[in-house]
């Protein structure tokens, strides 16, 4: 072994356990900053880390683009939804006066809303777009009560991670982090455009997360659940759509 | 340092070379080249002390590593970013389009999905899963791969010395696009330096059409244009920038059966081993 192989060898050695130390430090943090997505395992695990931690260190207090009133589209397109069930039925003959938003987990006081105390606390609502995973989109305007004041009013234990919400479909549901949850767009919306918000919508109740893609604004939401830990749920990856092969965090 | 018989044999591979002839099979011919092969361009940043390793490469081991991680990152990305595309195969200027809205380009292909009307009877299976999570991974290949490159590029002198076609070269572009359009070999002195349309072609793939398709890419993404909503308002808006990256990827993917092409016409064995092991096999300027 010649002197400049053994050189290259120390540096080579150095480099590489200053790399694995690095990469272990870089995992610690990001775990800490809530940087790692419950899809992190697996072959796409690396770029979907990567993303997610990208985004949320530069948008943790970004808030999504907001338009004017005439960008608002003249012809928004509903999508398609899985078929309502007779319980939806039920519910909308009676002009959804007995639909509830249950409110469980890690909460000081659990509660069940009814759309009619929904629609009593204090509203937001803004002008942005939502976008389909497929490239399509249009622009409403959203109207409802932010996630955050219902979080504060039922009292989120400081532990909670993350909201699990559900659709009265049971193969819908998904679940976002707290910087979405306590972002001040994110909506449990009951109006759009001026009126209430339509069924094709989403109505009577849909989470609007206007940072994230159209299939985390799940429709007609009826469940939310605060957790530290979003394995129980489904196949442990935070939604339907992750079950099905989709990305949980949908911000790209 | 040149011995007489790969001297010879180096001769009998110009000569081949030459008369368009196949460059026969050279089994070890490596070895002779070692002693014979004159310093051109390329990057003799290769020379070190030992003396088998002093012969300079005609790509250096950045870029060649570069290259093949591009080209699997690049690969993936049109494969899956086909597949995203016929979830919705129509193209919208502006900040919105969907199925209720007119698209200036419509790709009438069969689509993934039942609400886009397509006039095809059938819809493809929904593959927009996976090949999300393969096109952002791929992304990241591509972005950080691209990103070395430059870097290394602009330090090491490679945009300067192989790319940056000099006062001479850019007077030459007109017999150089004639040349292309002809299909013709090019001669020997290519195989040790690229000829100036190429210079050009490359230069605008590193710093127009790449730069543009992650720019394009980042202003479809809600969470990005959160924190800098100038990336998508200065395209015009989310759709502009779906069909602008749409288009974009047309240009790279003519760029890639170009260049592939080429290779062929210049002799794929030769230009395969230059990419892959650095190695280049005619040699005189």
């Amino acid at each position: 072994m010649n002197k400049i192989s053994r050189r290259k060898l120390i540096t080579t050695g150095l480099a590489a356990a200053a790399g694995a130390t690095g990469v272990g430090l870089a995992a610690k943090l990001a775990r800490s900053h809530g940087l790692i997505p419950p899809d992190a395992r697996g072959f796409y695990g690396p770029g979907e880390t990567v993303t997610y931690a990208a985004q949320r260190i530069l948008n943790r207090h970004a808030m999504a683009r907001e338009f004017s009133r005439d960008q608002i589209s003249v012809k928004p397109f509903a999508n398609e939804v899985d078929p309502l069930g007779a319980e939806f039925q039920r519910l909308q003959a009676g002009n959804f006066s007995e639909w509830r938003l249950t409110v469980d987990g890690m909460v000081a006081r659990p509660a069940s809303f009814s759309v009619a105390e929904i629609k009593s606390f204090p509203t937001a609502s803004h002008i942005t777009m939502i976008g389909c995973e497929e490239g399509w989109t249009y622009i409403a305007e959203w109207a409802g009560v932010p996630l955050s004041y219902i979080l504060d009013r039922v009292g989120t234990l400081p532990q909670a991670r993350y909201v699990v919400y559900r659709s009265i479909q049971p193969d819908w549901w998904e679940s976002i982090d707290m910087s979405d949850a306590l972002h001040p767009q994110t909506l449990v919306a009951h109006g759009m455009n001026g009126g209430e918000l339509p069924v094709p919508f989403g109505g009577p109740l849909r989470l609007r997360v206007p940072r994230q893609l159209g299939y985390k604004s799940v429709k007609y939401i009826n469940h939310l659940t605060l957790t530290d830990n979003l394995k129980p749920f489904g196949k442990g990856l935070g939604g339907a759509n992750p079950d099905g092969g989709y990305a949980w965090y949908a911000g790209i | 340092m040149v011995n007489h018989a790969a001297a010879e044999s180096h001769v009998f591979l110009i000569t081949a070379r030459a008369s368009r002839c196949k460059i026969p099979t050279t089994r070890g011919w490596g070895t002779h080249m070692n002693a014979t092969l004159p310093i051109a361009a390329g990057d003799a940043a290769q020379a070190s002390a030992s003396p088998s390793r002093s012969i300079p490469k005609r790509h250096s081991a950045t870029v060649r590593w570069t290259h093949w991680l591009t080209t699997i990152a690049f690969l993936a990305l049109l494969l899956s970013g086909g597949e995203i595309v016929l979830s919705h195969p129509r193209f919208y200027w502006g900040e919105t389009g969907n199925v209720n809205t007119q698209p200036w380009l419509n790709l009438h292909l069969p689509s993934s999905r039942d609400t886009v009307p397509t006039g095809y009877g059938y819809t493809l299976p929904d593959q927009n899963g996976w090949s999300r999570y393969l096109h952002f991974q791929a992304a990241w290949l591509a972005v950080g791969t691209g990103l070395f490159y430059v870097l290394f590029g602009l330090f090491s002198g490679h945009f300067r010395r192989n790319l940056v076609p000099g006062d001479v070269s850019i007077k030459g572009i007109g017999s150089s696009i004639i040349q292309h359009l002809r299909f013709e070999r090019p001669g020997p002195e290519e195989a040790w330096s690229y000829n100036v349309l190429q210079r050009v072609t490359y230069l605008l793939v590193i710093f127009v059409l790449f730069p543009l398709m992650i720019w394009t890419g980042l202003a479809m993404s809600f969470g990005f244009t959160a924190a800098f909503p100038m990336c998508v308002r200065l395209l015009g808006g989310h759709q502009t920038a779906r069909s602008l990256h749409f288009l974009t990827t047309i240009l790279l993917g003519l760029f890639l059966v170009v260049h592939v092409v080429m290779i062929f016409i210049a002799g794929f064995r030769n230009r395969m081993r230059a990419m892959i092991t650095g190695r280049a096999a005619s040699a005189t300027k």
